[in-house]
């Protein structure tokens, strides 16, 4: 890790109009635990709904696409990478920071928030809050992976991002059952459900398979990201 | 002191060939890389700052490929064309980073050292974004000095610049040059490398067109064939009086635009010629107008002579 690009990775990251998201989408999460809870009580099955559904289907993939793309994508957007790269800084390392910043922002907010939205919703009952929390978090750091690498290989990386989250992880994920073992919210499930008390939450992947997913997808994208990022060109622009 | 080989390096973007196999060697002083626009100019810094990987041939610094190597970035110092830089930090604060991503001991006073070079510690605490465009070329600089390389590429540095801090920027990198670093800066602007450099390599249409001591390749400029087009009272008196000189080696008569085409070989005689041979035959001259004095016509003039 390099603490030179994790600065400004984080200065980027939340100076700009993307701080602002990155606040409001979390805080949307939070007011609408408080109205369900004043409107239903401490319910199981609306806790399961609102965690699955909104923090961890919703949210989460949408904290990593802005915190995943946004930690390198406008960089190369505008060329500003340049005076990342002209230096004698592995490629990988940079890669590396990006996505620890990428990480902690998806934990700041969105695990943290998740973990806050189940407590406001059911307590600390039947370890809910805590899978959730803790899904959110490994759903967290396998989305940035993948949307860092997004941002690396394509300058329409949030429109890509967008179709992966919309297209592959709630229509295809939710319809296909076969789909279903390659999804990260599905993985992140079958962790929430060891953690939360037997019953709870229902996942189509055992954790078995789940975990070896997660390790090979966010070990991958990100040793992709480092190659390309090491290819990456400057051309075009006469 | 440190060279830059570029040895029958090729560069192709799908169909288009950007540069066709230039050869170049780039000393220590102050080199100009002069071309016209889209003539190959940033495509050769991209492969000579290792962002960009010759087709063929090899780019080197002291005899170490660039492409993929980032213990180069030791030696090198890159001014990009490009404006963005990180613009919500302030000129101190970007610079500082440029050196601590450099590893330097004592990055604060690099940082320090490299904005008093180019002068801009007054404002080094306001926002890059608040910058003029030659305030964020000398920030730009900064950074690239920082960790004090033997190598300075700038592409385009004096584009948007006012006439003063084009003459500082000029005088700092007169002054690199002296110091022994490896010096090269692109230009599309005759006058601008005119003044900078001694040594100048030209680029035309991706092909090295000429290389070499500056006022070399100026006489050549000026040896070329110039056309003008003109118009007079008596076009055909005035065409016999020029053609018996050897300066005009050809006239033709445009009866569209109801004037005389000329080809002159020798510009300074011809232009001293026009004048007076009209004078002495009572011929009013109604134009006199080059009609070829675009760069790239020069340029193609230097790629055919080459």
């Amino acid at each position: 890790m390099n603490l030179t690009v994790a600065r400004l990775t984080v200065r980027g990251l939340l100076g700009r109009r993307r701080g602002l998201l990155l606040l409001a989408v979390p805080a949307l999460l939070l007011v609408l635990s408080i109205i369900v809870r004043a409107a239903v009580g401490q319910d199981e099955s609306t806790t399961v709904n609102v965690l699955g559904t909104l923090a961890l289907g919703t949210l989460v993939p949408l904290l990593g696409l802005i915190a995943g793309t946004g930690a390198i994508g406008p960089e190369i957007d505008d060329g500003s990478i340049i005076y990342l790269l002209a230096k004698p800084l592995p490629r990988w390392k940079i890669i590396v920071t990006k996505l620890l910043v990428a990480i902690g922002c998806t934990v700041v907010f969105a695990a943290v928030p998740t973990y806050i939205a189940g407590v406001i919703l059911f307590g600390n009952f039947e370890n809910l809050a805590l899978a959730y929390g803790v899904g959110a978090l490994i759903a967290g750091v396998a989305y940035s992976s993948i949307f860092l690498l997004f941002g690396v290989v394509t300058r329409h990386a949030v429109v890509v991002g967008l179709m992966y989250s919309l297209l592959w992880e709630s229509v295809v994920g939710n319809f296909v059952s076969g789909a279903k073992t390659l999804s990260v919210q599905q993985w992140a499930l079958s962790v929430a459900k060891r953690i939360a008390d037997p019953g709870v939450i229902s996942s189509t992947v055992h954790l078995p398979t789940a975990i070896p997913l997660l390790i090979v997808v966010t070990l991958a994208a990100t040793g992709f990201a480092a190659v390309r990022l090491s290819r990456l060109t400057l051309a075009g622009e006469e | 002191m440190t060279t830059i080989s570029i040895d029958r390096v090729s560069r192709w973007f799908g169909n288009v060939v950007a540069v066709n196999d230039v050869s170049m060697t780039i000393e220590p002083g102050v080199t100009g890389l002069l071309g016209p626009n889209g003539a190959g100019k940033s495509t050769l810094i991209h492969m000579m700052s290792g962002f960009l990987p010759p087709s063929t041939g090899s780019v080197t610094i002291d005899g170490v490929p660039v492409w993929k190597n980032q213990e180069a970035y030791r030696q090198i110092g890159l001014v990009p064309e490009r404006e963005a830089m990180y613009d919500f930090l302030t000129g101190h604060e970007f610079v500082l980073a440029n050196a601590e991503l450099h590893g330097l001991a004592d990055p604060g006073a690099a940082a320090q050292r490299a904005l008093a070079t180019v002068e801009m510690e007054y404002a080094q605490d306001r926002k890059v974004t608040t910058y003029s465009k030659g305030m964020k070329q000398r920030v730009k600089m900064a950074s690239a000095l920082v960790h004090d390389p033997a190598v300075l590429l700038l592409d385009e540095p004096f584009n948007g610049m006012d006439p003063r801090q084009r003459m500082h920027l000029m005088e700092l990198l007169r002054r690199f040059g002296a110091d022994g670093r490896t010096v090269l800066f692109s230009s599309h602007i005759l006058e601008e490398v005119e003044q900078l450099a001694r040594h100048i390599e030209v680029v035309v249409a991706g092909r090295h067109a000429a290389s070499g001591d500056f006022r070399k390749i100026r006489r050549l400029m000026t040896d070329r064939p110039h056309r003008y087009l003109v118009r007079s009272s008596d076009d055909r008196a005035l065409a016999a009086a020029l053609i018996a000189d050897p300066s005009t080696s050809g006239i033709e008569l445009d009866w569209t635009e109801n004037a005389l085409r000329i080809q002159a070989i020798d510009f300074y005689r011809f232009t001293e010629l026009v004048p007076r041979v009209a004078k002495e035959a009572g011929i009013r001259l109604l134009t006199v107008s080059p009609a070829d004095e675009s760069l790239e016509s020069v340029f193609s003039y230097l790629v055919t002579s080459a």
